[in-house]
C-alpha cells in the first residue's frame, strides 16, 4: 500500500519534469508518453514479446534439467563436487555482454544461443539451492534407509528428490531477473526480434518511449515468472511437505 | 572368519553361521570397543543375543546406547572388536519419518524398497497401523501426529521390513502409560506368535522388566554391562509381582553402584 503511494509519486514528479520541459522528450519520455506507447505499439510489442518469453522460458527449463541433473551428481560425487563446483563458482563472475556476441557468432543468430546465454546464467542459483537441499536431507532418515538396504537411487528417490525438485523450482525463481537480462544481452549482441532487439532498435530511431515501453514489458514479464513459479513452488511442496490434507 | 583374540581391527560378520547345527546367536558383539575422537563411548562390551530372546538394555542418559545399536544393526562400524549379526530393523530414537509422506506411505516405506507398488504396500500396512492404535490417522502427516503415534508410526515401518532381529531405540518413550501399556500388551502377542528377536534401548526399568528376556544395566561412559537380570514368566508381565519389583530394585541398585 505505502509502496504504491511511493511508485505513484514517484511517476508524478518524473511526469512533472518533462512535462516542465526541464529535459528533451527524446531523451526521458514522460510516463504518459510510455503508456500511449504502450497502446500504440501493442502488436508490435507482444511480437518482440513472444520471442523473449520463448527464450527466456525455454532457457529456465533448459536450467532446471540441467542443473537438477548436474546437482543430484555433484551430491553423488564428492569428487564431482570437488572437480566442478568451483568451475560453478566461477561462471557466476562470466560477463555475459562480453561473452554473448562470441556465443551468437558460433551458435547463429536465431533461438539457440538465446536459450543457451540465459541457461548459462540461470544455472547457477538453481544448482547451489538444489545442492544445499540434497545435502540437509535429514541424516538419520539416511541412516535408517541405510539399515532397510535402500540402494542409493531409493535413498535418492525417497528421501533427497523430493525435497530437492521444489528447490531446483524456489532456484529458477531467484534465476529470473538474470535470466532476462542474459536474454536481452544475447538479443544485444545479434537478433532479428525480441524485446531486447527493439531496445536497441528504437534508441537510434529516437523512438524513446517505444524503448521504455518494452522496458516496462519487460519488467511486467519477470515479475509474472517469478510469481508463476512461486505458485508452482508451492504446488510441489504441497505433496512433499507437512500440510494438512484429508485429516479431519 | 573371526578372530578370537583382541584384534585392533573390528571385524563384522553380517549373517552369523550356526556351527554343528548349533543354533548360532541372532546378534553376537564380542568386544566391543567405540571412540568418537577422544571420546570413549563403549568400553569392551560383549553381548550375545540368542534367537527369539528379547534383551533390554538399560543405562544412563549418553553412556552409547544408541551408538551399539547402530553398531549391532551395521550403521557403524566399531573401533574395534566383533560384530556377528542378522541384518536388523532400525526403530531409531529421533523417529526420522519422511514428513511430506502420510502415516500409511511411512510405514509401507520398507516395502516400497522391496519394490512392493504404492498401492498394494499401502494395503499391506493398514491392518498394522489399525492395531498399533492408529486408525484414522492413516493420511495424517508426521507433523499432525503427536510423539507416541510417530513412534508407533516408526515401530511398524520396523516391523514391515520382515526382519527377524528388531532394535528398538527407546521406542514408546513418547506414549502415556496406557497406551504404553496396550503397546506392551500388542507386542508381547505378536512375538508370541510371530518370534524376533528384540534389543529394547529403554530408559524405563519397568518396561524393560515387562517385555525382555534379559535386562543388561550399562555402566555411564565408557560404558560396560555391570549386570545382567534374568527375568522370568509370560509376557506381558504385572509390575507388580513381587519378582518384578525385587529385579527393579536389583537393576537401580546396579545403576547406583557404578
Ligand atoms: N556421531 C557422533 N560423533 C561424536 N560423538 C557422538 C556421535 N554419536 C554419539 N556421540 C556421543 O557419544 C556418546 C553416546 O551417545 P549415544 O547417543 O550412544 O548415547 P545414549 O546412551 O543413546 O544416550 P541417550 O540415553 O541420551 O539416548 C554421547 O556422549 C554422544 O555425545
Ligand atoms: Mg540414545
Amino acid at each position: 500500500m505505502l509502496s504504491a503511494v511511493i511508485v505513484l509519486a514517484l511517476l508524478g514528479a518524473w511526469e512533472l519534469y518533462v512535462q516542465l520541459g526541464s529535459v528533451d522528450e527524446l531523451l526521458l519520455p514522460a510516463p504518459s508518453a510510455i503508456v500511449t506507447a504502450l497502446v500504440d505499439e501493442r502488436a508490435l510489442l507482444w511480437s518482440n514479446f513472444t520471442v523473449t518469453a520463448t527464450e527466456v522460458g525455454l532457457g529456465i527449463l533448459l536450467a532446471l534439467a540441467v542443473g537438477l541433473l548436474l546437482a543430484v551428481g555433484l551430491h553423488l560425487s564428492k569428487t564431482a563436487h570437488r572437480a566442478i563446483y568451483p568451475l560453478l563458482v566461477a561462471s557466476v563472475a562470466l560477463p555475459i555482454p562480453v561473452i554473448a556476441p562470441l556465443l551468437v557468432v558460433w551458435f547463429g543468430y536465431d533461438l539457440g544461443p538465446k536459450v543457451v546465454i540465459v541457461a548459462l546464467v540461470a544455472f547457477f542459483p538453481i544448482v547451489v539451492v538444489t545442492l544445499g537441499a540434497l545435502s540437509s536431507t535429514d541424516s538419520e532418515l539416511l541412516r535408517v534407509l541405510r539399515s532397510m538396504d535402500a540402494t542409493r537411487w531409493q535413498r535418492l528417490r525417497f528421501a533427497e528428490l523430493p525435497a530437492a525438485v521444489p528447490a531446483a523450482v524456489s532456484g529458477a525463481k531467484i534465476a529470473v531477473a538474470v535470466a532476462v537480462m542474459g536474454a536481452v544481452f544475447a538479443e544485444y549482441a545479434g537478433s532479428e526480434a525480441g524485446l531486447g532487439h527493439m531496445i536497441l532498435q528504437s534508441i537510434p530511431q529516437l523512438e524513446t518511449a517505444r524503448a521504455w515501453a518494452a522496458v516496462v514489458v519487460l519488467a511486467t514479464f519477470a515479475i509474472s515468472l517469478v510469481a508463476l513459479l512461486a505458485i508452482v513452488e508451492r504446488r510441489l511442496r504441497a505433496t512433499h511437505s507437512p500440510t494438512p490434507r484429508g485429516l479431519s | 572368519m573371526q578372530s578370537e583374540t583382541t584384534t585392533p581391527q573390528a571385524v563384522t560378520v553380517r549373517t552369523p553361521q550356526g556351527e554343528d547345527g548349533a543354533q548360532a546367536p541372532a546378534v553376537l558383539l564380542r568386544d566391543i570397543r567405540h571412540d568418537f575422537g577422544d571420546l570413549h563411548v563403549l568400553a569392551g562390551l560383549t553381548l550375545e543375543v540368542a534367537a527369539g530372546e528379547t534383551v533390554a538394555l538399560v543405562g544412563p542418559s549418553g553412556c552409547g546406547k544408541s551408538t551399539l545399536l547402530e553398531i549391532a544393526c551395521g550403521l557403524q562400524r566399531p573401533s574395534s572388536g566383533t560384530v556377528a549379526a542378522t541384518p536388523a530393523a532400525l526403530v531409531p530414537q529421533r523417529d526420522a519419518l519422511l514428513p511430506w509422506a502420510d502415516a500409511l506411505d511411512n510405514a509401507a516405506l520398507p516395502l516400497r524398497l522391496q519394490h512392493v507398488t504404492r498401492a498394494e504396500a499401502r494395503r499391506r500396512a493398514e491392518p498394522l497401523l489399525a492395531e498399533l492404535g492408529l486408525s484414522g490417522f492413516e493420511r495424517a502427516r508426521p507433523a499432525q501426529l503427536s510423539g507416541g503415534m510417530r513412534q508407533r508410526v516408526a515401530f511398524a515401518r520396523a516391523l514391515l521390513t520382515g526382519r527377524d532381529v528388531l532394535c528398538l531405540d527407546e521406542p514408546f518413550g513418547a506414549l502415556d502409560a496406557i497406551t504404553r501399556a496396550e503397546i506392551h500388551r500388542w507386542l508381547a502377542g505378536a512375538l508370541a506368535v510371530q518370534p524376533r528377536t528384540v534389543l529394547l534401548v529403554t530408559h524405563d526399568i519397568e518396561e524393560a522388566l515387562v517385555l525382555a528376556d534379559r535386562v543388561c544395566v550399562l555402566s555411564p561412559r565408557p560404558a560396560r554391562i555391570v549386570a545382567e537380570l534374568a527375568v522370568a514368566g509370560a509376557r506381558p508381565r504385572d509390575p507388580a509381582d513381587p519378582a518384578l519389583i525385587a529385579l527393579r530394585r536389583q537393576a537401580l541398585e546396579a545403576l547406583r553402584a557404578c
